[in-house]
């Protein structure tokens, strides 16, 4: 049975026609492109070429993308490039709710002595952009605020806070693995100084991210060694995937209006004949300002890796923010932050989709998910007639 | 992807005994939505034969907790409540072919509901009710549950604490008070590993605080890409200042304490560690 994929927040599959771009180059074409002979040098040309297609995707210049390995060490390159060229200034501000490619490692910078402020986000996932403005202070380092929410798809708005931190002359980064590819992004039109994007989320091969400087940006390399990326980042080139980061961008760029509207229409007919089939499931999150291929839904009552490990004896892929599927005893940090309830947030799912998904895929989840959430309700000793709430708890907050 | 064995995905996808026994003779009701497993335990008992005649749940919570779920009911049925007693939360486990280290709080939960039910046959409150000293906050774990689990499956370190209990795999507030728990309940338990040197001449104490230090304390921390440096030692007062990673760090009191055990442990009672300042 072929799997039905809507896991595509975690990764997604190697488009075909970026594999076919990419293979040559772990074939044929495997110089090193800092060589002097025309059979590596030739390469260099070709990583010039995809650092042009990413720098399209965004609106940016070539010369302001810097390939890296993933997201992570984007993320981790900007805060620490940030802090880096600003030793005097010690105060760092993110949000509760970042990957924890960001999150964690403001924790590791408060643990060596930064002031990090971790902003709240109200029950839809959405921030207060007058508090942002508020906690901003002459001893700001950065703010690091990702685009989308990597659980809920929530958006934030961006172009709104990179223009508001412009004025007050605040170095602002934003994570944009998941939303490069999936939603518009114009750093001309959102001044950010620093953007993350990752090859495995939109369709390339795991392994390559790049990181996005705007010109001007004080910068400091996280990676030390050789000549490479204009000495912003060292370590010989990963060519094949950076060629296919760049087709990714391309393709990504090419019709990103049509594959919005489909993705969107999948992800909607999903949403609603899931919470319509099913009593007491909720959508979390802002729906109005999300990406369009994801949506996160709480079976309530219901344990979510549990959900997932029906879901997968029919060969369907998501995934949970509860605490067992996370391999932590908590759940989501994500939920926990926008004061999602217990009983929410335990039997949470995550569907996202990509191109790859079918309306028949879509159609099948809606007519297997139901049943296993009807047993699995069965099984549980609460309900909505059975679980006697303990006061306070359907509207406590973290 | 918890590797589970088939026994497991078995009593997962068609678990056995599963529902409401409306004239129970018993009930044991454990965990919590809140912490995310829950389990509610019916037991129906043949007065004549005291022998557990039907046994019934409804589990919240993962796969290997509605799993250890249906393996009690099975494993209890047909004994009686004495013989049932027995069945220890490794039995349920062993029952399943094995249960993932991180999931064994899930068998925990299991023996926990039997002996709700059974105190709930004998007109007793459920243990879970009793008073006790709350040690992890996040998931309502008591001391005398981290002694009486850490007991039953010779427990030594806060993981398998964790693992077992859920204890500590919250905000990790609890852990140095988890840690003090096992240190306690084992130390008198377990035979005095290094002989303490009865008496000590200054010169000696601290030739062996140094060594203590550089043997046991710090290839520890430098693990971390931390690091102590000794300062001064005056009578009992040993004065230490951290180096490296452990600068700042939000667990240094607890790094600190740690140093202090073990010197008492190995050189002397009555030594206090402090850190410069």
């Amino acid at each position: 049975m072929k799997p039905v994929y809507l896991d595509n927040n975690a990764t997604t599959r190697v488009a075909p026609e970026i594999l076919e771009e990419m293979l040559p180059y772990l074939t044929d074409f495997y110089g090193n492109p800092s060589s002097m002979h025309t059979f590596g040098g030739q390469i260099h040309k070709r990583i010039e070429d995809a650092r042009s297609k990413v720098a399209s995707l965004i609106n940016a210049e070539p010369e302001e993308i810097i390939f890296t390995s993933c997201g992570t060490e984007s993320d981790n390159t900007a805060i620490m490039s940030a802090v880096g060229t600003m030793p005097r200034k010690r105060h760092v501000i993110t949000t509760r709710v970042e990957h924890p490619a960001v999150l964690n490692f403001c924790q590791h910078l408060g643990r060596k002595g930064h002031r990090v402020t971790y902003l709240q986000v109200n029950s839809k996932g959405q921030l207060d952009i007058d508090l942002l403005m508020k906690t901003v202070d002459d001893d700001t380092a950065l703010v690091s605020i990702m685009f989308a929410n990597n659980e809920t798809g929530v958006l934030f708005p961006v172009e709104e806070i990179a223009g508001l931190l412009k004025e007050r002359e605040i170095p602002f980064h934003t994570d944009a693995v998941q939303a490069a590819g999936k939603v518009p992004i114009d750093v001309k039109k959102a001044p950010v100084d620093m953007l993350t994007l990752s090859g495995h989320k939109l369709h390339a091969p795991k392994g390559v991210g790049a990181l996005y400087v705007r010109k001007g940006t004080r910068f400091s390399p996280y990676i030390i060694g050789g000549h490479q990326e204009r000495g912003r980042r060292a370590g010989t080139e990963n060519v094949a995937s950076i060629i296919a980061l760049g087709k990714a961008c391309e393709l990504a760029g090419s019709d990103l209006e049509g594959e919005m509207s489909y993705l969107g229409r999948l992800r909607d007919k999903l949403e609603k004949g899931l919470t319509e089939c099913c009593p007491d499931a909720r959508v979390n999150g802002d729906v109005d300002n999300r990406l369009p291929n994801t949506t996160n839904i709480s079976f309530e009552y219901v344990e979510g890796e549990a959900i997932l490990l029906r879901l997968n004896e029919y060969n369907i892929c998501a995934s949970s923010g509860s605490a067992c599927s996370s391999g932590s005893l908590e759940p989501s940090h994500v939920l926990r932050s926008m004061g999602v309830p217990f009983t929410a947030v335990h039997g949470s799912v995550r569907f996202s989709l990509s191109r790859y998904n079918t309306e028949e895929e879509i159609d099948r989840v809606i007519e297997i998910v139901p049943p296993i959430i009807r047993e699995l309700r069965q099984l549980s000793p609460f309900g909505r007639e059975k679980l006697e709430c303990p006061p306070g708890l359907e509207t406590e907050t973290a | 992807m918890w590797e589970y064995t088939e026994k497991v995905k078995d009593f997962f996808l068609k678990p056995k005994n599963v529902g409401e026994i409306k004239d129970a003779d018993a009930v044991g009701e454990v965990g919590s939505i809140v912490c995310g497993d829950a389990l509610k335990l019916y037991l129906k008992i043949d007065k004549e034969s005291g022998k557990i005649v039907d046994a019934r749940f409804q589990t919240f919570g993962c796969a290997s907790a509605i799993a250890s779920s249906s393996a009690l009911t099975e494993l209890i049925k047909g004994k009686t409540v004495d013989e049932a007693l027995n069945v220890s939360n490794q039995d349920i486990a062993d029952f399943l072919g094995g249960l993932p280290e991180q999931k064994m709080h899930c068998s925990v939960m299991g023996r926990e509901a039997l002996e709700a039910a059974v105190a709930n046959l004998k007109g007793e409150a459920p243990p879970e009710h009793e008073e006790g000293n709350l040690i992890c906050k996040c998931f309502n774990v008591t001391e005398e549950k981290i002694r009486k689990v850490a007991m039953e499956n010779h427990l030594t370190t806060v993981d398998e604490i964790t693992n077992y209990t859920k204890a500590g795999g919250g905000c990790g507030e609890c852990v140095p008070n988890i840690e003090a728990i096992l240190t306690d309940l084992w130390s008198l338990k377990a035979p005095e590993k290094t002989a303490k040197p009865k008496k000590l001449t200054n010169l000696h104490k601290i030739a062996l605080i140094q060594e203590v230090i550089d043997s046991e304390i710090r290839p520890g921390l430098q693990a971390d890409n931390g690091d102590v440096e000794l300062i001064d030692i005056e009578g009992s007062k040993v004065t230490v200042a951290l180096r490296g990673m452990c600068t700042g760090c939000m667990m240094s009191d607890v790094t600190i304490k740690g140093m202090q055990e073990k010197l008492r442990e190995l050189v002397s009672d009555d030594i206090v560690v402090e850190a410069y300042q």
